[in-house]
């Protein structure tokens, strides 16, 4: 251990600026780097939920309408 | 001989091969540089002539090795794209090129924090800063080119091609110092075998510097996973992947 007290390791014997400027401005970066990586992926996977949601639904929008012509067709066809 | 290597330019192996490595590669990450990180600041030895500043080397040099080895290792996948046209390739260029510009930023910011104390600037236009400098330009550059197209293939050609040209500036990086008069001092832990510094000072170097390849293949696998989805959205095992994850 380089330093006895809590206060000369933060002073860093004048050179705590420098040294807590860089470790702090370090740890930043890195954090929001994993942070962003992490909610990448996760943005991905939603946006391609999302993108399957909007197919289904489609298709079975057209499905629907083509059961609604067909039903309309057996309707005229009968009466 | 390289057959076994075939498989893996498949998007879906290469994906969970990458989600097996992620787990230990962040844990390895975090107990290095966890470790590292305390024995510099509080164990090692101030040094004789730069006091205590001298705990910026633990950050400042990783940072800039690394900004340095992942340029080359971004430009080797980017020459691989090109040149053998595997996708995979371009899917990791975009994965690689946030992290070298993550690293270069704390290679420079750094740097400047140290250069304050120990030469009176936070920044001169000397050779070795200002290559690291276009270092930064050029990682800026290949993700703006990822960016700017929305064909992913043409993204990479550019991108790549850019990487690629970029190269030439590495080892004005490296021998900057030695070509160039500069106040940046020379290379004290990259001289094999025989580094010029006491072992009190260079094991701590080591355990940092492993615990940031570490870290630095970790959050590279995140970001490649999270472009192999993008990219293969349309894909079945991608569909079934992500109605999976939903069930859960």
């Amino acid at each position: 251990m380089q330093f006895s007290t809590f206060a000369e390791f933060i002073a860093m014997d004048g050179h705590g600026f420098y040294v807590w400027l860089s470790y702090g401005v370090s740890f930043t970066l890195l954090t929001l780097l994993v942070f962003f990586s992490i909610a990448k992926n996760k943005n991905i996977i939603i946006q391609i939920r999302r993108r399957q949601q909007r197919e289904e639904k489609l298709k079975q929008a057209a499905k629907q309408q083509k059961d609604n012509i067909s039903q309309e067709v057996t309707h005229e066809s009968t009466s | 001989m390289w057959k076994w290597l075939h498989p893996y330019a498949n998007p879906e192996v290469s994906y969970h091969f990458t989600g097996k490595l992620i787990p230990w590669f962040s844990k390895l990450a975090f107990t290095l540089l966890f470790i590292g990180i305390i024995w510099a600041l509080l164990f090692v030895p101030a040094d004789y002539q730069q006091g205590n500043s001298f705990r910026i080397f633990y950050l400042h040099v990783p940072a800039a090795i690394l900004s340095m080895g992942i340029y080359v290792g971004m430009a080797i996948a980017a020459l691989s794209s090109l040149v053998w046209q595997i996708k995979l390739a371009d899917t990791s260029v975009a994965a690689i090129a946030p992290v070298g510009a993550v690293f270069t930023a704390i290679a420079l910011i750094t740097g400047a924090a140290w250069g304050r104390p120990t030469w009176g600037t936070w920044w001169v236009w000397d050779a070795r800063l200002t290559s690291e400098l276009i270092l930064l330009f050029l990682y800026l550059g290949v993700i703006a080119l990822h960016n700017a197209f929305e064909d992913k293939t043409l993204a990479g050609k550019a991108a790549g091609i850019l990487a690629l040209v970029g190269v030439v500036n590495i080892p004005i990086i490296k021998y900057s110092v030695e070509w160039w008069n500069t106040l940046h001092q020379g290379s004290t832990v990259s001289k094999l075998g025989a580094p010029s510094m006491s072992s009190s000072m260079y094991w701590p170097f080591v355990v940092c510097f492993i615990g940031f390849i570490c870290f630095v293949t970790w959050v590279i696998c995140l970001r490649f996973r999270a472009e192999i989805l993008a990219r293969n959205a349309m894909r079945s095992w991608v569909r079934d992947l992500v109605t999976q994850q939903e069930s859960k």
